[in-house]
């Protein structure tokens, strides 16, 4: 039985300038699934990532073309509030960038400005967050001190806490261990496996391994163009196209 | 000549030339200390001019650049910051930014007497303040702000770009932004700048001399909307108007000067190095 669909994306184009960085892309992510949007660089995998919650608005000179409907409603139709879509799609980085301040001031960052001032609902947050992110155990004592001095890793977990903080629906991963050692990032991949039950994942995977390891559904990118759709276990034992397998096989890459 | 002694011999020649611009700097201050700090006792400072200013202290003038310097800030301040923050997180790059930019420049650019009369002209007359510390600390303001706006725009456009979209991808607006992360992490260099530019306002005697200083008032000002005696102008005044001036009360109002505004500089050094320490980027 298939799940609902969360995103559905609909002949979406976008152009840098003059550059194509996307073309004609239409892809369902379904709700509560992990979504692994792989490729070598330049496919164009981030700037799909980016499109899903409008973080390319902040690029002079981008151009975007065909629709992205979140539960239905074009996210890009001139009525919908970037800030609160903002808040329902949240998005992880490539590399940990806390903000200047302790662990407990990045994870209440979101709440406080939405409107969530009260201390114990805070808390209640750091805690619940925190755990969900798997790195409660090893920050509960210091929740006060830099997120800065935290190790990589625990930065990176730190920020996918801040992400879970403003109740998002949709998480977006850009390439969340690309600078983590194996054991922080086998962390992180476990903690989306306990997230995908309440929240929907899009996941740029650092690696064709990773991708194989955490992907409900994948799907390969080239130079923008959308080359393969399928579920993981279809895409990475049984690749339809010639390119999807060379790509897997490590022919290139 | 071989290369090596060319390169000796512009080495020593480079150095020489770094020690001669150092060398009128440390002569000026030894020269005024010698010569002021004889002059230098609480009646001096704590106390008002008697014998046409020949004897008893300065401490009107004192009070006086303490105020105007103060009075220069809230106006320089907010509408410095603000324009700063409008340059560096809002403007796109249209003609209006464009002669923004051009007007600030230009505003750098202007003789310290033209402010002087253009604050006669504006503050004192068509709005009607008079001579009073409101035209001076005007005057002064105005004459600040290019400083305060080029540097506090620098110090917010070193706020790592990451940091705003982070915040942005957070939920936050613009403007949130730039109250939450953008202000708070530039803060210490606008305060840095901010103090560089009253540094400079606090020894000017051209903007004060149509529109605030008094050439001799032996009390302290009543309002803002009256006179005051200023260090700057009072140092002209004693320098070369009165006949029979002790040489050492000259010097003595000129360490005074260098002593504020020396102290200024200390401020701005501390702040900056204590912020830079704290930072976590």
């Amino acid at each position: 039985m298939t799940k609902p669909v969360k995103i559905q994306v609909n002949a979406l184009s976008v152009y840098y300038d003059s550059h194509r960085a996307l073309n004609d892309v239409t892809l369902p992510i379904y709700a509560n699934e992990i979504l692994a949007v792989f490729g070598p660089a330049h496919s164009g995998r981030s700037t799909l990532l980016r499109t899903l919650n409008r973080l390319n608005d902040l690029i002079d000179g981008i151009l975007i073309d065909g629709q992205v409907l979140l539960d239905g409603d074009d996210i890009y139709a001139p009525a919908m509030d970037v800030v609160a879509l903002r808040r329902r799609v949240g998005m992880v980085f490539a590399l940990p960038i806390p903000l200047p301040g302790s662990i407990r001031s990045n994870i209440t960052y979101g709440p406080r400005l939405s409107g969530t001032h009260d201390k114990g609902r805070l808390d209640a947050i750091v805690e619940r967050t925190l755990r969900q992110a798997a790195l409660w155990d090893e920050v509960s004592d210091r929740l006060d001190e830099p997120a800065a001095d935290l190790s990589g890793g625990q930065q990176q977990r730190l920020c996918i806490a801040r992400v879970i903080a403003l109740e998002p629906e949709v998480i977006l991963l850009d390439a969340p261990t690309s600078g983590l050692d194996p054991i922080s990032t086998a962390k992180v991949e476990s903690s989306l496996q306990q997230l995908k039950k309440d929240y929907t994942i899009v996941i740029v995977p650092h690696s064709i391994q990773q991708a194989a390891r955490v992907a409900d559904h994948a799907a390969f990118f080239l130079t923008g163009e959308l080359v393969e759709y399928g579920t993981g276990q279809q895409i990475f034992t049984n690749p339809q196209d010639k390119r999807t397998e060379d790509y897997i096989t490590g022919r290139f890459g | 000549m071989s290369r090596q002694t060319t390169q000796k011999l512009a080495f020593a020649t480079l150095t020489l030339l770094a020690v001669i611009v150092v060398l009128p700097i440390v002569l000026v201050v030894v020269y005024i200390v010698v010569q002021g700090i004889g002059a230098i006792n609480w009646e001096f400072i704590s106390g008002f001019p008697r014998s046409g200013m020949r004897e008893g202290g300065i401490l009107p003038a004192v009070i006086g650049t303490v105020l105007l310097t103060f009075g220069a800030a809230i106006a320089a301040i907010p509408l410095g910051v603000g324009a700063a923050i409008y340059l560096a997180e809002y403007a796109r790059d249209n003609w209006l930014t464009r002669a923004i930019r051009l007007a600030i420049i230009n505003l750098a650019g202007i003789p310290s007497v033209v402010y002087g009369l253009f604050g006669l002209g504006m503050f004192v007359l068509f709005l009607g303040f008079g001579t009073s510390i409101v035209a001076g600390s005007l005057t002064l303001g105005l004459m600040t702000l290019p400083v305060v706006i080029s540097t506090a725009e620098e110090a917010i456009l070193a706020v790592p770009q990451s940091f705003r979209v982070v915040s942005i991808s957070l939920g936050g607006t613009r403007w949130q932004t730039v109250r939450e992360v953008v202000l708070p992490q530039s803060l210490p260099g606008i305060i840095t700048g901010i103090i560089l530019g009253l540094e400079r306002a606090a020894g000017e005697t051209a903007p004060i001399l149509f529109t605030v200083a008094a050439f001799y008032l032996p009390r302290l000002p009543h309002s803002i909307f009256d006179q005051t005696m200023a260090l700057p102008y009072h140092l002209y005044v004693i320098s070369t108007q009165v006949p029979g001036m002790p040489v050492r009360i000259q010097y003595g109002t000129a360490l005074v000067l260098l002593v504020l505004v020396l102290s200024m500089n200390v401020v701005a050094t501390i702040i900056r190095s204590y912020f830079r320490r704290k930072r976590q980027w």
